[in-house]
């Protein structure tokens, strides 16, 4: 390997990336668009979320209960329904997003020391929305209950199809995510994950434009009729722009904690290892995709679908546990849902490489054999 | 390397794509020193051959070897020995001229103690040494190709392979472009040079007239006059030589057919 022509690589590469203003503006503004997007317009959080009052029980324990539903600042009761028939028609039309059902002898049930339950039914149409809505309820029932044997019993209900389905009772699961993002601030949750979609983004393409670029205009023909080796070529190609992903990851990082004060409870070095590797991935399928484009939009497409179901099955909005279980399997082999567990778990939780380990494991995994099958395939001939 | 050596060997060279076959059958040979100019209309085969010349499409059958390297089993000896113009212009048109040199030097590994000595010669050769901060994108045609034949050439390779380098570009330049190609074989280079301008066969040693990927007529300028000398035609051009043998092939092809 000749670093000399590595080199001259790269520099021409920076010189040609940051006089073009398209290649200039796809290494800088989608990661501030897609950051602020997801920092201050998507926002998942539930607030005065309407709720009907089904008292069955009407006594000062169900209605200290529902004081303490109102106090907080997630739920307003807007409707007291009299009758199971009522709560179902404001489910129905969707005036309330949870209604919640306190049989009759809860106080009795209360002052005898036994256990009693209390029903929720949530709008399920989103799931998101629901499980927030559960988290919520469930941390004030147990607040409340502090003593008191109260079980919420939840319920979730399908918007069209009517039917009732039974929800798990907040376990452990649950539990922990309120406990490592106590706020439930979907922010918080959603920047890590932006990271990942920029440093995809900006290496995929960026990677595949360039080589797919020179075809276009012909200087492939002039290099690989040079003494350069695709090896060369391929690290002259790509190392300008893992320099730029992780300049950009840094920018996301630093941005989320001054400007949206996500928490960045571990190691920033940790983070930038698996960033490194997470690289080799994206940048193996850059090559990739170039090996098999010969214009830009052919690139483009090639990217869009590389990307789009690498970005829904990689858990960054949609969490994988609510997936079907063969999609779940499918999402094993997506290298994006192990740099985005490990970018939440750095950020979030704070996990350490004793806890990530099997997720860089993964991407090492991932991004040999990526980059060994396009360096396979990228040859210095025409045919 | 003795003066008279074969620099650029083709024996039965056939190169198919698909059903087409677009080099059928070429064999000829270049000597060291020799400007060898490929003619023939577009679709002829001749970026083809260059291509396959250049280890940069494999051959289906023949044989090709250029500076004493097989172009099919040794790609790599072969491209360390050749300078390559395409028929596209293929510079990098957002670098400034003193960036595309300095770029393939560098791709080149010309050796660092000769760099400044061979961008000089480059800049001198193109007639560009006042506008190396000029952004490439800027020159007129014909200063791009100079420099194009410039960078093919700054690691000193023994043979040069030139596709349409005239293509596109005024009179005046072309003829100036010439006068380089020129100087190329003067110092020694072999110059393999296609072109579609017919009267630009006066300037080669040898042409190959490509017609249909095949080589249908092969010698020096003023031989291949010679033979069509007749009374009605006493001083015919490259032009009636041309035009009279793509008669002769066509009329060959229809009668073997019928
Ligand atoms: N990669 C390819 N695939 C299929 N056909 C090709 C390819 N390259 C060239 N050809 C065909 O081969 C013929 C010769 O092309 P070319 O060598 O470029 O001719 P010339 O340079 O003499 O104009 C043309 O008909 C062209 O369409
Ligand atoms: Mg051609």
């Amino acid at each position: 390997m000749n670093f000399e022509r590595i080199r001259e690589i790269i520099v021409k590469e920076l010189r040609q990336s940051f006089r073009e203003p398209r290649t200039r503006a796809l290494m800088f503004i989608p990661p501030i668009i897609q950051f602020l997007v997801f920092g201050f317009v998507v926002n998942l959080d539930v607030e005065r979320s309407k709720l009907a009052w089904y008292d069955q029980d009407n006594s000062p324990a169900s209605r200290e209960l529902r004081a303490s539903f109102e106090s907080s600042e997630y739920f307003i009761v807007t409707n007291t329904p009299s009758n199971p028939a009522e709560l179902q028609d404001l489910m129905d039309r969707e005036s309330v997003h949870s209604g919640v059902v306190v049989p009759p002898g809860f106080a009795e049930d209360l002052a005898r020391g036994r256990s009693t339950r209390i029903q929720m039914l949530v709008e399920g149409t989103n799931s998101n929305t629901a499980s927030i809505l559960v988290n919520y309820a469930s941390d004030i029932v147990r607040t409340y209950s502090s003593g008191r044997m109260v079980d919420l019993i939840t319920q979730k209900r399908m918007a069209r199809g009517g039917q009732i389905a039974k929800m798990q009772a907040p376990g452990i699961d649950l539990q922990q995510r309120v406990w490592f993002n106590p706020e439930l601030k979907s922010r918080n949750y959603f920047i890590p994950g932006v990271a990942v979609n920029i440093i995809t983004i900006v290496t995929l393409m960026l990677t595949a434009m360039a080589i797919v670029r020179e075809k276009e205009i012909g200087t492939m023909e002039q290099l690989m009729v040079t003494p350069i080796k695709p090896i060369e070529l391929m690290l002259g190609k790509t190392l300008p722009f893992a320099v730029v992903g992780l300049f950009d990851l840094t920018l996301i990082v630093i941005l989320g904690i001054l400007v949206f004060r996500i928490p960045f409870a571990g190691n920033a070095f940790l983070l930038l290892g698996a960033s490194i590797l997470f690289l080799f991935t994206t940048l193996g399928v850059g090559i990739l995709i170039s090996t098999v484009s010969n214009t830009q939009q052919q690139a483009n497409l090639s990217t869009f679908f590389f990307f789009q179901p690498a970005f829904m099955l990689s858990g960054f909005a949609f969490p994988i546990r609510s997936m079907p279980e063969p999609v779940q399997w499918l999402t094993m082999v997506n290298p994006l849902r192990y740099f985005v567990e490990i970018c939440r778990g750095v950020f979030l939780k704070g996990s350490g490489f004793d806890v990530l380990w099997p997720q860089f494991a993964a991407l090492a995994v991932f991004g040999f054999c990526i980059i060994t099958f396009s360096a396979l395939r990228f040859h210095k001939r025409l045919d | 390397m003795t003066p008279h050596e074969n620099t650029v060997i083709i024996d039965k060279l056939v190169k198919r794509f698909g059903d087409f076959v677009a080099v059928d059958d070429v064999s000829l040979t270049v000597k060291r020193g020799e400007i060898f100019g490929f003619l023939g209309p577009n679709g002829a085969g001749k970026s083809t051959t260059i291509r396959i010349l250049c280890a940069l499409l494999a051959p289906t059958s023949g044989v090709a070897t250029v500076a004493g390297y097989d172009v099919a089993r040794e790609p790599e000896a072969v491209k360390l020995h050749i300078g390559y113009m395409s028929q596209k212009f293929s510079l990098y048109d957002d670098l400034t001229v003193g960036e595309n040199i300095e770029f393939f030097s560098g791709i080149y590994g010309v050796p660092r103690d000769i760099r400044d000595e061979r961008r000089a010669y480059a800049l001198r050769m193109a007639g560009l040494e006042e506008k190396e901060q000029t952004k490439t994108s800027l020159l007129a045609g014909g200063w791009k190709q100079r420099l194009a034949l410039g960078c093919a050439i700054l690691h000193q390779p023994p043979v040069v392979f030139l596709d349409e380098p005239t293509s596109g570009v005024d009179p005046l330049a072309r003829r100036a472009f010439w006068d380089l190609i020129n100087e190329l074989s003067h110092a020694g280079h072999t110059v393999f040079v296609t072109t579609h301008y017919m009267e630009e066969a006066e300037y080669c040693h040898r042409v190959a007239l490509m017609y249909r990927g095949r080589v249908i007529s092969l010698g020096t300028p003023h031989d291949l006059r010679k033979q069509l000398r007749s009374d009605t035609l006493p001083e015919p051009t490259m032009e009636d030589v041309f035009v009279s043998m793509i008669e002769r092939e066509d009329a060959a092809l229809a009668g073997g057919k019928s």
